[in-house]
C-alpha cells in the first residue's frame, strides 16, 4: 500500500455524505462520517451492482444494527462501509484505503 | 428406520418438498432423485413472472450443490422409462438402472392437448415448464396475435403472459364461462367482462375443430359453430392430465380417467411405492394445486419415518390476481351440497361479484366466490376452514359498508386455524414459535416458513403476529426505525414543541446511533414541514434521499429527470419554446407527464445546475417532482372556454398550486380542479380535489390513483374561494402533522380512528381547537416559500456538489444512450436482467 492518490480536500465532502472520486479509471465512492465530533473516512466502489449505475456515493449513510452502511439510492440495498459487504444479498464491493494528510483526502487500492 | 434406499421419480415442486422433508426426518437413508427436466426443482407457481422480467434462475427452489450437501444423489435430464416392481428397480431412457427399497412417484401432470386436426403444428404450444416458456417467447417474437385455448386458471395466466409479450390476445373457452371449476356463473360473467375491458378478447362456447393455414395470420382456427379466428400462435391450456404412464405400464392401479390411486398414506397398490402430487388420485380426485401436493409429501414422509400422519384431502380454495383482476374461490363455490343457500352481492358498475354459500341453517359457510374484490377472502376462508359460526346475518360479510360487519380479527381464530396453507402453518404453530422466543414477523417467518410460499397469506400472518404481540403485552413496534423509539407523529410533535431545527439536535435529544436511510429522510421532511429551511443547507444535505439531494428524479442509469412547475397545466407558447430549446440543446428525452406538465429525462447530475439556470431565466420554478410534497394541481379548461363550465377552474387550480407548492409532506400530494360536474380534471382521484357547482366549490378529500385507487370523499360543499382555501389549509396541515411516513392521504384516512366523520369534526367544526394553529402553520410555509433550484444555482459551493467527480470535470462514462423514435433512451447492456421486485421509494 504505497500508492496514495490525493482526491480532494476534507471540506469537499459534506459531513455524513459521500462524493465520487476518479482514481485512474476507477470510480470510488468516498464517505465522510462524523461521529462524536470526529471525522472518519471510508471508500468503496461507486458502482451499484443491483442497478448497474455509478451512484453509491449519492446514498444515505447511517447505521443498521450498529454496522456503518450506505444505502443504494436506486434500490436501497445497504453496503457496509467497513467491509463492502451487502447486508441483503451475497455480494461484496471492493473497499479502498483512505487517509487524511493535512486537509487532503487520499485513497489507495 | 429400516428403509435404506429411497428413489424419487420427478423433481417438481412436490418431489422436491418430499426430499427436503425426508432428509430433515431421516439423516441417514439413501436418497436418489431422478428428473426428466434438465434443471433441479423450480417454482412452477410463479412461472409467469418470467414474462414480467424475472430471470428464470430466480425461480430455483434448490441447486445440485444444495442436494449434494444434503447427501442426495440427483440424476436430471433423463426420464425414468420403466419401472419393475418385482425387482424393485427403475430404468431411465438413458439406460441407467436404480434399485430402491421405497419408490416415490412425483411425476406431476402434463398439459392436455385436445385431439384437433392441425393441433400438432409448431405454432401450437403448451405452458408448464421453463422450456415451454422459452418456446412461447420465441414464437411470440414473430407474432401479432395469440390465442389461448382454455379459460381456466392457467389459461388466463397464460393470456396475461401473451398480453405482456405485446400480442393481441384472445381466450377461447369451450364452456359458457371462464374458470368454471372455481367460479359460479355470475362470477364467471363478471370476470369475463373485466378481462375484456382489459383488452383480452374472450370467446366462450367455442369448440375448436380444425386448425389450418390462415390468410392474414399464420393460422386459422375453425369452430363447431362455423365461425373462425385468425392467429399466429396458439397455447393449449385445456386442463392437465396426470403423468401416470410408469404406473400403468407396471400394473399399478390407476383411475378410470387417469391418476395413480393412493390411500391415506399416499401408498399405491404396491406397498413399497408411493405417489404424491399431481400424478396421484385420492378419493377419486386429482389435486391440481401445490399445497395439497405438499401435504401428500408430508404424509408419505411421516409414513417412512414411522410416525404416520394421514392425508385426508386438502382445501382447494384459491385467491389470485388474474390479469389484474382479483378472484377468490372457497370450498363449495357452486353450492352443490344438499340444502345449501346462497347470498349474492353484485355491483355491475364497480364490476364486483360476491357469493356466499351457506348451510341450510345459515350457521356454517360452505363456499364463496369473489370477483373484483378479494378483501373479504382471508376472513371468509377462516370461517370456512374452521367452521366458525356465521353471524346472524351472513350477508353482512360481503355487503360493503354494512354497519357492524364482523371483521374476523386474528383474535377470533382458533389455534387450529390454518394461517399459511402453502406451508401448513396454524395459528397454534405461530403462537408456539412465540413461546420459543421468536418475537417478530421476520423471525416467525424464518422459523415457521409461513408466508414464504405463494405469499397470499402475508396480510393475515401480520395480523396474527400483531395480535400475539399485543396479547403478550409486547408492544407492536411502531417505532420509525432502530434510531428513534417514536412514531412519525411523535417525532413531529417533538420537533415542533421542542423547537428543534436539525437532525443532529433531534438525535442527540431523542435518538441513538447515527441514523439511517429511513429516519433521515423522514426527519428531513418533518423539519421542512415545520420550518421550511432550504433543503440542501449543510445540516440537511446528507439527510435527503437522492432525489431531494439532486432536486431531480434519479433514473435507472443514474441520470436525472427535470420537471419544471407548470401550475395547473397552463403554459405560454414562449415557455413551451424554452423547454423545447433546452431539451434540444442538452439532448434530453421529452415527454408530457400524466400531471399536465413536461418531463425532460437523461440529464447528468453535473448538467442540472446549468439547465436550471436557463429555465429559471425563462421564469420557471422547480416542480418538486422529486419531493414528497405538492406535485401538481391539474385543471380542466373551465368556465373561461368550456361551454359547460360554471367556475374558473384554471384560475383556482393556479391559485392552489402556487399556495401549496413546496409544502413537504409525509408523501406526495396531488390535486385537481374541475369546472363542472363532468369532472374532466379527475379531481375525485386526488388527495384533495375541487369541483365547481352552481352554488360554489365542492371539496373532496383523500382520493388516490396509483396502486390502490380510492375515490375521494365529499368533504365540504358550496364553498366560496376563501372558505375553500381555509379548509384546505387546515386539512393539509393536519395530515402533515399526523400521518405516518410514506402514507398517502387515502391510507391515512382509512387508518384514522373515527374516519371521515372525525376528520370533519376536527377540520370543519374545530373540535380539537387547533384550527387557528393549523392555519398559522400553513401561512408560515406559504410565506417562506423559495424555489430551491433558484437558491441552489446562486450558490457556487452547492453547484459544485453536482459534479459527478470530486476531482475531475468528466462525466460518468457509463451513462450511454441509444435512440428510439427520434429521441434518446438509456442504453441497456444486452446481459442486464431487469430488476423486478424493488420499487424506488423516492419520487
Ligand atoms: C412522470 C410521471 C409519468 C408520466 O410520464 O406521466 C410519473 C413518474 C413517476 N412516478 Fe408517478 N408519475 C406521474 C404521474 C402519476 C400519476 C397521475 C397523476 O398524478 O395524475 C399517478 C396516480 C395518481 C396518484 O398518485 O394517486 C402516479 C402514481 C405513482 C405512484 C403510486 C402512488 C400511490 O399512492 O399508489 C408512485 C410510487 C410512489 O410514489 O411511491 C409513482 C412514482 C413515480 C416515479 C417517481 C417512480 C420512481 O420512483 O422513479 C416516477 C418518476 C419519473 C421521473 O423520474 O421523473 N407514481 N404517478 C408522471 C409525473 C406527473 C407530474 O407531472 O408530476
Ligand atoms: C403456470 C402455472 C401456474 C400455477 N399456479 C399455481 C398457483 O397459483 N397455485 C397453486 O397451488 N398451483 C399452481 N400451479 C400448479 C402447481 O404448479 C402444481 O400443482 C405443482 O407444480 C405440482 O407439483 P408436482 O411435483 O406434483 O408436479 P410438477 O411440478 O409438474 O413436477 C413433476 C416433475 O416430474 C417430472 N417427470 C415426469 N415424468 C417423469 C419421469 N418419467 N421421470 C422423471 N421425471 C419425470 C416432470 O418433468 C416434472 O419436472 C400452477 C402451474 C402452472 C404450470
Ligand atoms: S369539467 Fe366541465 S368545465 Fe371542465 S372541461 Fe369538463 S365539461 Fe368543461
Ligand atoms: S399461503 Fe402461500 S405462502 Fe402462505
Amino acid at each position: 500500500m504505497g500508492n496514495w492518490t490525493t482526491v480532494c480536500a476534507v471540506d469537499d465532502i459534506p459531513p455524513n455524505s459521500g462524493r465520487c472520486a476518479l482514481v485512474g479509471t476507477h470510480q470510488v465512492a468516498v464517505f465522510r462520517v462524523r461521529r462524536t465530533n470526529k471525522d472518519e473516512f471510508y471508500a468503496l466502489d461507486n458502482h451499484d451492482p443491483f442497478s448497474g449505475a455509478n451512484v453509491l456515493s449519492r446514498g444515505i449513510v447511517g447505521t443498521v444494527d450498529d454496522k456503518l452502511v450506505v444505502a443504494s439510492p436506486v434500490y436501497k440495498q445497504h453496503f457496509c462501509l467497513q467491509t463492502g459487504a451487502c447486508l441483503e444479498e451475497d455480494i461484496d464491493l471492493t473497499t479502498w484505503a483512505v487517509r487524511v494528510t493535512g486537509h487532503a483526502v487520499q485513497l489507495a487500492p | 428406520m429400516s428403509t435404506k434406499q429411497v428413489v424419487v421419480v420427478g423433481n417438481g415442486m412436490v418431489g422436491h418438498h418430499f426430499v427436503e422433508q425426508l432428509r430433515a426426518a431421516d439423516k441417514d437413508c439413501g436418497i436418489t432423485v431422478i428428473g426428466a427436466e434438465p434443471r433441479p426443482a423450480y417454482d412452477r407457481v410463479h412461472l409467469s413472472e418470467v414474462f414480467a422480467g424475472k430471470p428464470p434462475e430466480a425461480l430455483a427452489l434448490t441447486s445440485r450443490e444444495h442436494y449434494m450437501e444434503l447427501g442426495i444423489d440427483c440424476h436430471l435430464g433423463d426420464p425414468v422409462a420403466a419401472l419393475d416392481p418385482a425387482q424393485h428397480t427403475v430404468t431411465t431412457a438413458g439406460g441407467h438402472t436404480f434399485s430402491y427399497d421405497k419408490l416415490v412417484l412425483a411425476t406431476g401432470s402434463y398439459p392436455f392437448v385436445p385431439p384437433i386436426e392441425g393441433g400438432d403444428r409448431h405454432e401450437c404450444l403448451t405452458y408448464r415448464t421453463i422450456d415451454d416458456l422459452g418456446a412461447i417467447k420465441a414464437e411470440a417474437a414473430s407474432s401479432r396475435i395469440g390465442v389461448v385455448v382454455g379459460g381456466g386458471l392457467l389459461g388466463l395466466e397464460c393470456a396475461n403472459a401473451l398480453k405482456n409479450l405485446g400480442l393481441e390476445t384472445h381466450v377461447v373457452e369451450f364452456a359458457p364461462g371462464l374458470m368454471g371449476v372455481q367460479l359460479d356463473e355470475g362470477g364467471s360473467q363478471v370476470l369475463g367482462r373485466q378481462i375484456e375491458s382489459l383488452g383480452v378478447q374472450v370467446h366462450t362456447r367455442k369448440a375448436t375443430q380444425q386448425i389450418t393455414d390462415g390468410q392474414d395470420c399464420r393460422l386459422s382456427m375453425r369452430f363447431a359453430d362455423e365461425t373462425a379466428l385468425e392467429t399466429d400462435l396458439i397455447v393449449f391450456s385445456a386442463g392437465i392430465r396426470p403423468q401416470d404412464q410408469l404406473a400403468r405400464d407396471s400394473g399399478l392401479e390407476v383411475g378410470e380417467r387417469g391418476g395413480i390411486v393412493i390411500d391415506y398414506h399416499c401408498r399405491t397398490s404396491d406397498s413399497d411405492i408411493y405417489a404424491i402430487g399431481e400424478c396421484a388420485l385420492f378419493g377419486g380426485r386429482i389435486f391440481g394445486l401445490v399445497a395439497p401436493g405438499y401435504r401428500m409429501a408430508e404424509a408419505a414422509v411421516s409414513q417412512l419415518a414411522g410416525a404416520p400422519v394421514a392425508f385426508t384431502g386438502a382445501d382447494m380454495s384459491t385467491k389470485l390476481k388474474l390479469l389484474g383482476v382479483d378472484v377468490g374461490s372457497i370450498g363449495d363455490a357452486h353450492g352443490n351440497a344438499d340444502g345449501a343457500m346462497a347470498y349474492v352481492y353484485s355491483d355491475p358498475r364497480a364490476q364486483v361479484y360476491k357469493r356466499l354459500v351457506v348451510s341450510e341453517d345459515s350457521k356454517t359457510l360452505l363456499g364463496a366466490v369473489l370477483v373484483g374484490d378479494c378483501e373479504d377472502y382471508d376472513a371468509l376462508l377462516q370461517y370456512y376452514l374452521n367452521a366458525i359460526e356465521l353471524p346472524a346475518q351472513p350477508e353482512a360479510l360481503i355487503v360493503p359498508g354494512t354497519a357492524g360487519t364482523p371483521a374476523l380479527g386474528a383474535a377470533a381464530l382458533p389455534a387450529s386455524a390454518t394461517i399459511c396453507s402453502c406451508h401448513n402453518v396454524s395459528k397454534g404453530a405461530i403462537s408456539a414459535a412465540f413461546d420459543n422466543g421468536f418475537g417478530n414477523l421476520a423471525a416467525i417467518k424464518a422459523e415457521t416458513k409461513a408466508s414464504t410460499g405463494c405469499g397470499g397469506c402475508a396480510a393475515l400472518l401480520k395480523s396474527v403476529v400483531d395480535e400475539q404481540l399485543s396479547c403478550r403485552g409486547m408492544a407492536v413496534n411502531t417505532d420509525i426505525c432502530e434510531h428513534f423509539p417514536y412514531t412519525r407523529h411523535e417525532l413531529f410533535h417533538l420537533v415542533r414543541v421542542g423547537d428543534i431545527h436539525s437532525f443532529d439536535a433531534l438525535l442527540a435529544a431523542h435518538g441513538s446511533g447515527l441514523g439511517c436511510d429511513i429516519c433521515k429522510p423522514a426527519v428531513a421532511s418533518i423539519l421542512a414541514s415545520c420550518w421550511n429551511d432550504y433543503v440542501l443547507q449543510d445540516a440537511h444535505h446528507g439527510l435527503q434521499d437522492t432525489n431531494d439531494r439532486y432536486l431531480a428524479n434519479m433514473q435507472k442509469n443514474g441520470t436525472y429527470s427535470i420537471v419544471p412547475r407548470v401550475a395547473a397545466g397552463e403554459i405560454t407558447p414562449d415557455k413551451l419554446i424554452v423547454l423545447g430549446e433546452v431539451a434540444r440543446d442538452y439532448n434530453l428525452y421529452t415527454k408530457i407527464t400524466g400531471g399536465q406538465r413536461i418531463d425532460l429525462f437523461g440529464a447528468r447530475s453535473e448538467q442540472l445546475p446549468a439547465i436550471w439556470e436557463r429555465l429559471i431565466a425563462a421564469g420557471f420554478e422547480t416542480g418538486h417532482a422529486y419531493a414528497k410534497a405538492l406535485r401538481t394541481v391539474k385543471s380542466c379548461v373551465g368556465s373561461t372556454w368550456c361551454r359547460y363550465g360554471v367556475l374558473d377552474s384554471v384560475g383556482m387550480a393556479i391559485r392552489i398550486e402556487n399556495r401549496y407548492k413546496g409544502l413537504r409532506a409525509p408523501h406526495k400530494l396531488k390535486s385537481a380542479v374541475s369546472g363542472c360536474t363532468r369532472e374532466c380534471a379527475e379531481a375525485q382521484s386526488k388527495d384533495f380535489g375541487v369541483i365547481a357547482t352552481e352554488s360554489g366549490w365542492n371539496l373532496y378529500v383523500c382520493g388516490n390513483g396509483g396502486m390502490k385507487p380510492r375515490h375521494a370523499d365529499l368533504f365540504a360543499t358550496d364553498l366560496n374561494d376563501e372558505q375553500l382555501v381555509q379548509i384546505i389549509d387546515r386539512f393539509l396541515m393536519f395530515y402533515v402533522r399526523t400521518a405516518d411516513r410514506l402514507q398517502r392521504t387515502s391510507v391515512w384516512l382509512e387508518n384514522l380512528e373515527g374516519g371521515l366523520e372525525y376528520l370533519k369534526q376536527v377540520i370543519i367544526e374545530d373540535s380539537l381547537g387547533i384550527c387557528a394553529q393549523l392555519e398559522e402553520d400553513m401561512q408560515r410555509i406559504v410565506d417562506t416559500y423559495q424555489c430551491e433550484w433558484k437558491t441552489t444555482v446562486q450558490n457556487p459551493r452547492k453547484v459544485r456538489q453536482f459534479a459527478h467527480f470530486v476531482n475531475s470535470d468528466q462525466g460518468d462514462n457509463a451513462v450511454q444512450f441509444e435512440r428510439e423514435r427520434g429521441q434518446v433512451k438509456p442504453l441497456v447492456p444486452a446481459a442486464e436482467a431487469p430488476h423486478s421486485e424493488n420499487i424506488l421509494v423516492t419520487g
